[in-house]
């Protein structure tokens, strides 16, 4: 396919990815990979990065210091429920 | 390793009343994710930290008028959206550059930019791609994308909430949120093209490994 196909459909591949394409485009966008190995690469890259980013952010956590001094400006430090420490007698 | 979705299992009605043990359990639920978010946009733990605070102080204030129109979550993802954008421009009109607007993409992130790395990495070995040299790469090159690239990205990608949902937190359309999404992930994936495709070509030797 020419490559003003390719340009045109660049805009769409973030959607494509996410399968949140209407059936149609969907169909165009399949049929356009079979033929276009640049735009396969893009394709398979753009997935890539998107699942290296989400395999590589981490479990959602805060550093133990930080929660508590969390805590403590919430004035909710009976609520933290790791050891104490005597830090805490401050608040 | 997708984010499971939290059941929000919260008494409105004991958040509302200023309940305190409610609350704690709400700060327990949602205090890793809005500091998680604070710190991939601010970039800095000192100032995620206060992002953090600040989010759970204004959201304790304002418990007694949430109407529940949204969901807890988006909401308390809003506080704190709201919150890194505020300190951003507060760092920005503090340097010297403070001409750019924090909440739109900068020019040049405005047009559909074309690949210009089209090379195939994709076979590189996981332990390569998840390398701490390429861990590092990876969040500068999130540094380069506006604030406004950068929220979408961390709000749909990496916490996983839905178009809508993030079309709620930011206060903008969905068409809005798709096409910043677009922006952003296709300037990451040019970004790391860049990187893992020149260690995929050092990788294609004759005798180089294929996995």
């Amino acid at each position: 396919m020419s490559h003003q196909n390719c340009r045109h459909l660049l805009g769409s591949l973030s959607d494509y990815v996410d399968g949140e394409l209407a059936d149609e485009v969907c169909a165009e966008i399949d049929r356009h990979l079979e033929e276009c190995e640049n735009c396969r690469i893009v394709v398979d890259s753009l997935r890539k990065t998107i699942y290296l980013y989400k395999v590589t952010s981490g479990p959602p956590s805060v550093p133990e210091e930080v929660r508590q001094r969390l805590y403590l400006s919430l004035d909710l430090e009976e609520f933290i429920e790791r050891k104490a420490n005597s830090e805490m007698g401050k608040a | 390793m997708n984010q499971e979705k939290r059941v929000e299992e919260f008494s409105l009605e004991a958040l509302r009343a200023g309940n305190k043990a409610e609350f704690a359990r709400l700060v327990e639920a949602y205090s890793g994710v809005i500091y998680r978010l604070a710190l991939k946009v601010v970039e800095d733990p000192q100032d995620a930290e206060d992002v953090l605070q600040e989010t759970f102080i204004k959201a304790y204030r304002a418990l007694p008028n949430f109407d529940g129109r949204s969901s807890l979550s988006t909401w308390l993802y809003r506080i704190a959206t709201n919150e890194a954008l505020m300190t951003l421009r507060r760092r920005k009109s503090a340097s010297v550059a403070n001409t750019i607007s924090i909440e739109e993409p900068s020019p040049n992130e405005e047009n559909e930019q074309e690949p210009i790395q089209i090379v195939d990495w994709c076979c590189l070995p996981e332990t390569e791609m998840m390398s701490t040299e390429a861990r590092a790469y990876m969040e500068k090159a999130i540094e380069t994308l506006s604030p406004a690239l950068r929220t979408v990205f961390l709000l749909r990608d990496i916490e996983g909430l839905s178009t809508q949902e993030t079309a709620e937190v930011l206060n903008v359309s969905e068409v809005v949120v798709k096409t910043r999404l677009s922006r952003a992930r296709m300037r990451l994936r040019e970004l790391l093209s860049e990187y893992f495709g020149e260690r995929a070509a050092r990788r294609s030797t004759p005798e180089g490994e294929n996995s």
